[in-house]
């Protein structure tokens, strides 16, 4: 079993010296003809990955532009690179930057493939007339909530709104109230963390003033400053927070929590809560794909969509990332509550499109500052 | 005047065509800020004129003058300890002490939080002591200890630099008339440090207002905050482009301040010769104070991150981490910083001896401009250049050339600032001598200008060296395809909470970073 790794920092770069020390590393390590790829994923068994795609004569190439973090994607890219053959070339940055930059290329992108960590990245390219019509086939593998209305970009792995809290101050069963009306009551004074710079807490926002209407959102959203809650500049340091006790509640994206305790223990402090009564408190966030209209490798674009939606591709995300897989039959993490048993939601992620609203009443009530 | 006296000379010609040059490249933020200002819709301008901006403006301003004050109290002492006296370790305290300018803000601020946040490690070592919460971190006060310790570094290089060359013959004659060493201090050597100070105060204050890691982590809002927002949350760009417009008239305003700081005096001594050697002040029983001070600056901006970083690398050892893409990015972050700093330094040159030696509007203006970008935010002129790349420059764009100007906008008033302090302290009459000794402009600036001013040379190198090590939203958009630093793993890995990942890579760049930087101070210690 012979591991590869491709490098695209050096693929790009076109500088000898770079190719110098790659080639050396494909000589020293294995040939790169070899596209056997075993992945071990810590689920219940151990998947063993066969080619997905049909390595023809001329792979080609393909253009990524990821708001997804390298940390997290990198290794499933890899794995298509490896099994198709295609030398993959990925742009990292945040999901708001890569959709600006895309905006400014416009038809002089060099990009085939946005893939960004949350829907309203997408839909301000899709907006733009930049993305692509996806053909049906591909959008009939994940649930319509979970994709745009017009068929242009798909969602690939999810993600659920929880509510983080501290296990030595709050007992769950006890303490929780069911929906996230209840965190305006004054013993949660002091008591609470949130992001509201964060994407996804913004699209929970929005959420809250679809089903809630715009006077209760603003109502919550004032109970909650009320109490005087600690704002963050985005999850992670909310999820830190909540198991040092500097907060005992946060309102997060439920993913973090099992990254620190990979990396910190089981003794770590803090746990998911998800809301029992349901409502926006438990939206599902996606992390979703567009081919990019304008793109030089439309083949290889979609093969990459479709490699996304398989099973393997699913099976990493639930396994390596603690996401949620989109795609029927795919096992979740064992430390995750299964999707089908969240509290029902019946919200389409198309409709959260009117951000700016959002955003002017987080500036309206104050949230922004 | 001196060194252009010749109409014709071709060496004008080139630093006046190169000076244009840079200029022009510089305007192209401004320009793309211009046009997308022109396209913005109604809702920025109830966003722009309203009182909730006002109030950040004013607190982004009043959070860059405490912190370029307290920079400046932090960076001062330690310059003159690290030239002037006979601090034992000097040299070590000289190189620890500019490092903090390579720990990105964002992740100081999280070690900051993580250490002496309200419930954070040091609370957790007094809690038997019955301390159950540490006073607020945030706001204000985190905003200004985190700024202040990862930008003092800027003060510091170029009050060094200014000390080196300072001439030592007022000092000598103040000691003379009977004043002490403080005195000598105060009435002869802060004076004379002003146009280093200013232009270490300027670099201090433009990167506050530009910043947005600490303060979105300490809960500080300003105006990059502001902007930020516009991107994130709404996709705004056009709105974003009004916004950095604000920014760049700060600058102006800035700009403004430190002209009047800088004065018009000569800081050049009267006589021809060398530089002599300036007089060693011995520390007494002032010795132990000084060394704690060194010791304690070193300790909170250096010393304590690394040690977090450290705790986190140990804690996770066993984590699966790809060497090679490791040294990738370690040899990506060197060979960006080489050639960024070589680049920078370059096109610095004219810009700063055009200002210094000719006092035309047009040189004026060439060095105010060198400072427009200054303040905006990496993604404003990432965007910039992403706008003119790919649309009218499709052959360099998303290579290491444009990546390069990027480097070159955003870090040249780093360089700009050192080396006009340094030519500042040279006599155009030395050259004016060898001019009239008959050796060409270009041999007089290479066997004169750039030995004498090696100290604000050097300076402008560190700086952009160091600047561009821990540089992010530049390199990650203007960057090749794929093209990953040491800064770049770092933002990824934290920016997933994977911090035992973050650690290897943040170690490495604060390691390698002090390689240069001990190689430049060790080095103005030979001369």
């Amino acid at each position: 079993m012979c591991k590869i790794r491709f490098h695209n920092t050096v693929s790009s770069t076109k500088m000898i010296l770079y190719s110098l020390i790659v080639s050396g590393l494909f000589v020293a390590s294995c040939q790169p003809e070899v596209v056997e790829v075993v992945k071990e994923v810590p689920v219940e068994k151990v998947v063993e990955v066969e080619k997905v795609v049909e390595v023809d004569s001329a792979p080609g190439s393909l253009v990524v532009y990821s708001g997804r973090s390298e940390k997290l994607v990198q290794p499933i890219i890899d794995q298509f690179a490896a099994a198709s053959g295609i030398e993959v070339e990925v742009k990292y940055g945040k999901t708001a930057e890569m959709a600006a930059v895309l905006l400014e290329e416009g038809n002089n992108s060099p990009a085939d493939v946005f893939w960004a960590q949350d829907p309203g990245g997408l839909g301000a390219v899709a907006e733009a007339g930049m993305f692509a019509d996806l053909p049906a086939d591909v959008l009939a593998n994940v649930d319509s909530k979970f994709q745009s209305k017009n068929g242009n970009w798909v969602g690939v792995s999810g993600r659920a709104r929880v509510i983080v809290y501290n296990t030595a101050t709050i007992d769950p069963e006890k303490d929780l109230p069911s929906d996230l009306w209840g965190f305006v009551e004054p013993e949660w004074k002091g008591r609470l963390g949130w992001a509201p710079t964060n994407g996804s807490f913004q699209a929970m926002v929005t959420a809250l003033r679809s089903t809630w209407g715009e006077d209760k959102t603003k109502e919550w959203l004032q109970g909650i400053m009320a109490n005087d809650v600690g704002v963050y500049p985005k999850n992670t340091p909310q999820v830190a927070a909540a198991a040092a006790g500097e907060i005992d509640v946060g309102f997060v994206n439920h993913y973090y929590l099992h990254r620190f305790i990979a990396a910190e223990g089981e003794n770590f402090k803090a746990r998911n809560y998800f809301l029992t009564g349901g409502g926006p408190g438990s939206l599902v966030m996606v992390a979703g794909v567009g081919r990019i209209d304008t793109g030089a490798n439309e083949d290889n674009a979609m093969k990459f969509i479709n490699f996304l939606l398989s099973p393997v591709a699913q099976q990493y995300f639930a396994g390596q990332t603690y996401e949620y897989p989109l795609v029927e039959g795919v096992k979740i993490h064992r430390e995750l509550t299964p999707i089908a048993e969240l509290p029902k939601i019946d919200i389409d992620l198309s409709d959260l499109v009117d951000l700016q609203g959002t955003v002017d009443l987080l500036t309206e009530v104050g949230a922004l500052e | 005047m001196i060194f252009f006296f010749r109409n014709t000379s071709p060496v004008k010609v080139v630093l006046w065509f190169t000076g244009a040059l840079v200029a022009s490249l510089l305007l192209l933020p401004i320009g793309y800020l211009l046009l997308r200002a022109s396209e913005a819709g109604d809702s920025i301008w109830s966003i722009l004129f309203s009182y909730r901006t006002a109030r950040i403006l004013l607190k982004t301003v009043y959070l860059a003058v405490a912190v370029t004050l307290g920079s400046a109290l932090v960076a001062v002492p330690i310059a003159w300890l690290t030239v002037r006296t006979d601090l034992p370790m000097r040299r070590l305290w000289a190189i620890l002490t500019t490092l903090p300018l390579v720990v990105p803000s964002y992740v100081g601020a999280y070690l900051f939080i993580s250490v002496l946040g309200p419930r954070g490690i040091l609370q957790q070592w007094l809690e038997p002591l019955g301390v159950k919460e540490l006073p607020k971190l945030y706001g204000f006060p985190g905003a200004f200890l985190v700024l202040t310790l990862l930008s003092y570094p800027y003060i510091l290089t170029t009050t060094r630099a200014a000390l080196m060359r300072m001439n030592p013959v007022l000092e000598e004659a103040s000691r003379n008339l009977g004043d002490g060493p403080w005195g000598t201090f105060w009435r002869i050597t802060l004076p004379q440090l002003r146009p280093g100070l200013a232009a270490g105060g300027l670099l201090v204050a433009l990167y506050v207002l530009r910043d947005f890691g600490a303060v979105s982590f300490m809960r500080y809002s300003t105006f990059t905050r502001v902007l930020y927002i516009q991107y994130q949350s709404s996709f705004d760009r056009t709105g974003a482009a009004v916004l950095a417009l604000v920014l760049i008239l700060l600058t102006l305003l800035v700009l403004f301040i430190e002209i009047r700081t800088r004065g018009r005096a000569n800081y050049y001594g009267g006589h021809v010769g060398a530089v002599g050697n300036p007089i060693q002040i011995k520390l007494g029983h002032w010795r132990w104070p000084s060394l704690f001070f060194c010791a304690g600056i070193v300790v909170l901006s250096l010393v304590l991150p690394a040690s977090i970083l450290a705790y986190w690398l140990f804690r996770e050892i066993n984590i699966t981490m790809s060497y090679s893409s490791l040294w990738m990015s370690a040899w990506n972050s060197l060979f960006a910083s080489g050639l960024a700093s070589g680049l920078v330094l370059l096109a610095s040159i004219p810009v700063a001896w055009l200002s210094v030696r000719k006092k035309g509007r047009f040189a004026i203006l060439l060095e105010r401009i060198s400072y427009s970008a200054f303040a905006l935010p990496g993604i404003v002129v990432a965007l910039a250049l992403v706008f003119f790349g790919a649309n009218y420059a499709n052959p360099i764009y998303q290579t290491v050339y444009l990546l390069l100007f990027g480097y070159l906008i955003m870090f040249l008033p780093q360089a700009v600032g050192a080396l006009r302090t340094s030519f500042l302290q040279i006599s155009p009459s030395i050259e004016q001598a060898a001019r009239t000794l008959g050796k060409n402009p270009l041999m007089v600036f290479r066997t004169i200008t750039v030995p004498v001013s090696w100290s604000g040379i050097a300076a402008g190198i560190g700086l952009v060296f160091l600047t561009v090590m821990k540089e992010l939203p530049i390199t990650l958009i203007l960057g090749p395809l794929g093209f990953s630093t040491l800064a770049t793993s770092v933002w990824s890995a934290v920016e997933e909470a994977m911090f035992g990942a973050a650690a290897a890579p943040a170690l490495l760049l604060i390691l390698l970073s002090s390689v240069p930087m001990a190689s430049i101070i060790l080095r103005e210690s030979l001369n």
